[in-house]
Order: structure tokens, then C-alpha cells, then sequence
């Protein structure tokens, strides 16, 4: 995984996926499609008009299917389906086997053998591992992990923070 | 008493092991060595943070850290069912008998009798080379925190 020493928080980037209101205040989430804390978070901030960047954070002790969860929705972004799946996923947190990812894809669209290939290839590895690395160096100990204005917060949000992202969201954008 | 600060011998100490004779001063001589002081067995934040360190273990080990043990006031039992649930090779050392005696020779024992949330690295001198609490139990330290010491 290369160095894993501390190391500001990675810019958002092509390789990131981003979504919410264009100009919207932005946070970037660290998160895993195991995590309960985290399907909640995801789903909160889905109501809110907030742009959301998602990175993978699996921990194999915690979420022993984190990783493959993440592997598939990256081979799912590469035929253009990152947030359908995204979505699926947290959506049904019990089914994170084999066949329910093909159960997902097959529902979404996607070309099967293509996402099969994909999930379990490089590229999707790759990615998912650079995503990590880039978390640790920030930081990140758990999910989900939040930054906002490049500052950390750890596991749940609190209230507070709740509060201060609803302000945000409904600030005038100029 | 603070936290064991870098440049001192580590304190003479026994922790108790799941199998073997306990656990003592001369076992971190020859080799860098980490202990994770933490509160409780199966709390939430602890879960997480071996497994984090888990996760990272061969990179670790790759930094020059040569072994690394948790460290908690919970019996060799708890801590053996902990680390099966976990799937963890991380070895536990158990602060029992007297109850968080050598915790309070390190400086990291919490006034609430568990341990503070401490990483301590020691060198092959048994000297220690770093130490670390976190601001508050529930805090959970980053793994960048264990390589930014072993690069140091």
C-alpha cells in the first residue's frame, strides 16, 4: 500500500465520485457498504443539499465484506453505475454475497460478465486500496469518517454537527 | 502520573498471557515493539481500532515494527474470545492481578481502573521510542500516527 504516514487529506479528484447540488458545501466521507452507522449517515445526508464525495474505507476485522461490496460498486461505476449501486448496497446491508451483487447488477442493468470481471480485477482493487491508503494517511480510524472544511470527524456525527451541516445546506450559495 | 515519555526504560512489569509464561520487561528487548493500551474488550471503539491495526499489520511490519500486543484490564479469557472474534493475530496481555498495576507503571491507566487509550513503541533497548494518549477514551487514533512514529 505504499507509505501510510500522515498526510493531508487527498484533493477531490477524477477518480472520485461526487454528487449533490452543483456549489453545494462539500464533504467527503469515508465509509464501507457494511456499515450500519454508515447507511445511516448516507441516507441523512442524502436529504440534505449537500454535495457528498464517497471513499471506501473496508476493515476486514470489522466488515469481512466490505471489500468485495466495494470492488462491485466500482465495477459498476465503469459501466457508469457507481451511485445506483452505491445506493443498492446500502439499501440492503444482509445481502452483500456473490449472487446478490449479481442480483444488483442484473436489476441495474449491467453487463454481468463484464461487472463480474471487473469486481474482481485490478483496476477495482486498485482503486479501492488507493482509497484507503489516502484515508489512513488522513486519518481516517473507523467509519464512517466525515471531513468538512478539511476537518475530521470521526464515527457518528453528533447533533452539533448535524446542526452546522442543515445550516450549510440551506446557506445562501453565492 | 503522564504517559511514559520517549527516552525512558520501560518499568519493570508482568501482564499475564492467554498461553505461556507472563509477559515481562525482557520480552521487548531485541526487537520494536508496540502495545495498545486500550479500555475494554468488545467495546465498540476498541473493535475497531485492532481491527485497523490488523488491517495495516504487514505494512507495519514492512515500517520495522517487529511485534505488537493489546493490552487491557480484561481476564486472558476475554481477551482470547476477543481476539477469535476479531480474527485477529495481534496477541492480548491481560493487566488482571493486581488489577491495572502495570497500566499505572506505564502511565496509562484511566482513574475509571481501565486502560487510557495509549499506544507505546519500544525500541530493541526496551527504551521507549514514543508515546501516545489519546485526548479521551472514545478517541480512536489514526494507524498514520503508528507510521509517522516507526519512520521517525
Amino acid at each position: 500500500m505504499g507509505d501510510l504516514r500522515s498526510a493531508p487529506l487527498p484533493p477531490v479528484g477524477e477518480d472520485d465520485h461526487v454528487r449533490g447540488p452543483e456549489g453545494a458545501p462539500l464533504v467527503v466521507v469515508y465509509g464501507d457498504y457494511e456499515c450500519p452507522f454508515c447507511a445511516a449517515l448516507e441516507e441523512r445526508l442524502h436529504g440534505l443539499a449537500i454535495r457528498v464525495v464517497f471513499r471506501h474505507f473496508p476493515v476486514k476485522g470489522s466488515h469481512p465484506r466490505a471489500f468485495a461490496a466495494a470492488c462491485a460498486a466500482e465495477a459498476a461505476a465503469a459501466q457508469g453505475a457507481f451511485w445506483p449501486m452505491h445506493d443498492a448496497l446500502f439499501a440492503d446491508q444482509g445481502r452483500l454475497e456473490d449472487p446478490h451483487l449479481w442480483d444488483r447488477a442484473e436489476r441495474l442493468g449491467l453487463d454481468l460478465a463484464r461487472f463480474d470481471a471487473d469486481r474482481r480485477g485490478e483496476a477495482c482493487a486498485a482503486q479501492v486500496k488507493a482509497d484507503f491508503a489516502g484515508g489512513i494517511r488522513a486519518g481516517v480510524p473507523t467509519t464512517p469518517t466525515l471531513f468538512l472544511d478539511g476537518e475530521r470527524h470521526a464515527g457518528r456525527p453528533d447533533e452539533a454537527l448535524w446542526a452546522r451541516l442543515a445550516n450549510l445546506a440551506v446557506a445562501p450559495r453565492v | 502520573m503522564g504517559i511514559v515519555e520517549p527516552g525512558r526504560p520501560a518499568p519493570d512489569f508482568t501482564l499475564a498471557r492467554y498461553e505461556g509464561e507472563p509477559f515481562t520487561r525482557a520480552d521487548l528487548e531485541g526487537r520494536t515493539t508496540l502495545l495498545v493500551f486500550y479500555p475494554h474488550a468488545f467495546s465498540p471503539v476498541c473493535t475497531d481500532q485492532l481491527s485497523l491495526y490488523t488491517e495495516v499489520l504487514g505494512e507495519l511490519r514492512d515500517a520495522g515494527l517487529d511485534a505488537l500486543y493489546g493490552v487491557s484490564c480484561d481476564s486472558v479469557w476475554v481477551q482470547q474470545a476477543f481476539r477469535e472474534q476479531l480474527g485477529t493475530e495481534i496477541e492480548q496481555l491481560s493487566d488482571w492481578e493486581p488489577k491495572g498495576a502495570a497500566c499505572r507503571a506505564f502511565g496509562a491507566l484511566h482513574p475509571g481502573g481501565f486502560p487510557e487509550r495509549a499506544l507505546i513503541i519500544f525500541g530493541p533497548d526496551a527504551v521507549v521510542r514514543w508515546s501516545y494518549v489519546a485526548p479521551s477514551p472514545g478517541d480512536l487514533p489514526g494507524a498514520n500516527l503508528l507510521f509517522d512514529a516507526l519512520a521517525g
